[in-house]
């Protein structure tokens, strides 16, 4: 990889700084930005670590929701009792990201401002209706994604903190591909009073809310209530994984299955 | 820059281009060949080793970000030559290895695996080792060995 000035600064107000530099980059838990830089796909004349910079990890419950850092890892989501108790789905779905030791680095944040397709986090959010606290604002979920690769993030923001309303249930429904892990097609369904959310990943070249899935959902919130649907293919991939037509049955399977994980969770 | 950090229980200080991967530090700076790079991809967890105690990928990690901090790598396990660490005396009691590639990597996953669950059931073992490739036979000995080394560990041999 291209050499770089590493820099680990210990407080957000020096990271800030270090980053409104020309052509400075945000390292995290690095489990994609690094592969890409060996791959000389990314350069940086500045690389800004931020492992140092207390009070960006941690998981908090703040009334009805639930905060989590953004350097929060993988695992310790995963690991979370306070996670499993408010929202064990998405405890489950940390825990299978990756592999274990891509879950030891691999941070909330990272996974986010990254916004790779196949990414699991971008569908909790999404289906959870979360909203994403950045060094300078607030942005709700949906309006943080906005293409594939793309977030709503300006050039020297960064994500500091996601804010989880605490759903009825919710459940996550995962195809991996075997080699990489991502999602072949990840669905993340999450119920609140009557209302039922669901989010795809994997799928199209950035996640999305399926309607179609959602309006079942909302007569009843069972697998069978999926049976009969099918999904408007436009923003479905095709690609050597998985052609369009597997892929939109994968997107109904995958949701039947977090539908049956967030009932099984609920108890 | 400077990287100074605590290599297998001992203070190391390197000097090195902050793009050096913890894998390349120390295998080409630190001649400490016993991790290996297999993909160099994040994918073969050849490259395993701990930070702070728990099992990373060096080959995806600088070492730069390593500084101040616990790194153990397999040359850290055994107590002296002739006492291996009871994971290592499991996977050569049970043919946990054939070309033996992927066990420095299999067994820093392993370690960390049982200090955080001194019992895994098959399925646990299975799971965890998910990024750890072997390319020789399949993972029946392996698996096999992770459950011995277990209940040696637990044994406190």
């Amino acid at each position: 990889m291209r050499s770089f000035d590493y820099q680990k600064p210990t407080t957000i107000e020096d990271a800030l700084s270090v980053l409104s530099g020309e052509d400075a980059m945000v390292l995290a838990g690095g489990m994609t930005l690094l592969p890409s830089m060996k791959q000389r796909l990314i350069s940086c004349e500045t690389l800004v670590d931020l492992s140092a910079v207390p009070g960006l990890s941690g998981i908090a419950r703040e009334g009805d929701r639930l905060a989590i850092g953004a350097m929060t890892r993988h695992a310790d989501v995963a690991a979370s009792d306070l996670v499993k108790e408010t929202i064990p789905g998405l405890a489950a779905l940390a825990a299978h990201i990756g592999d274990q030791q891509v879950r030891h680095r691999g941070t909330i944040g990272g996974s986010i401002s990254n916004n790779d397709p196949a990414a699991d986090y971008p569908a909790a959010l999404v289906a959870l209706g979360a909203e994403v606290e950045t060094s300078t604002r607030i942005i709700p979920a949906e309006a943080f994604f906005t293409g594939m690769f793309e977030t709503a993030l300006e050039p020297g923001e960064i994500v500091t903190r996601v804010l989880f309303p605490v759903p009825d249930m919710a459940g996550y429904g995962k195809f991996a591909s075997p080699a990489s892990r991502y999602a072949l097609a990840g669905v993340f369904v999450a119920k609140t009073g009557d209302v039922v959310r669901a989010a795809v990943t994997g799928a199209g070249p950035c996640v999305f809310r399926a309607p179609d899935i959602e309006e079942a959902l909302n007569g009843s919130f069972t697998p069978e209530a999926l049976e009969r649907i099918t999904l408007d293919g436009t923003e479905i991939l095709s690609d050597m994984h998985a052609d369009r037509d597997y892929r939109m049955n994968l997107v109904v399977v995958m949701a039947r299955k977090a539908v049956e994980t967030a009932l099984k969770l609920a108890g | 820059m400077k990287i100074s950090f605590t290599l297998n229980e001992k203070a190391v200080s390197v000097d090195a281009d902050p793009a050096t991967l913890l894998a390349d530090l120390l295998r080409e700076n630190l001649n400490m060949t016993g991790t290996h790079v297999g993909c160099d991809t994040s994918q073969c967890g050849a490259c395993v080793v701990h930070l702070n105690g728990e099992s990373v990928k060096s080959c995806t990690l600088l070492a730069a970000s390593v500084d101040g901090q616990e790194v153990k790598t397999v040359e850290g396990l055994a107590k002296s030559k002739d006492e291996l660490h009871p994971m290592q005396t499991a996977f050569r009691d049970n043919h946990g290895l054939q070309c033996g590639f992927c066990t420095p990597g299999m067994l820093m996953a392993s370690i960390d695996l049982v200090n955080k669950n001194p019992e895994p059931t098959e399925g646990e073992v299975r799971d965890w080792l998910e990024g750890n490739i072997c390319r020789c036979t399949g993972y029946q000995n392996i698996v096999k060995s992770v459950l011995a080394g277990a209940a040696a560990m637990r044994d406190g041999n």
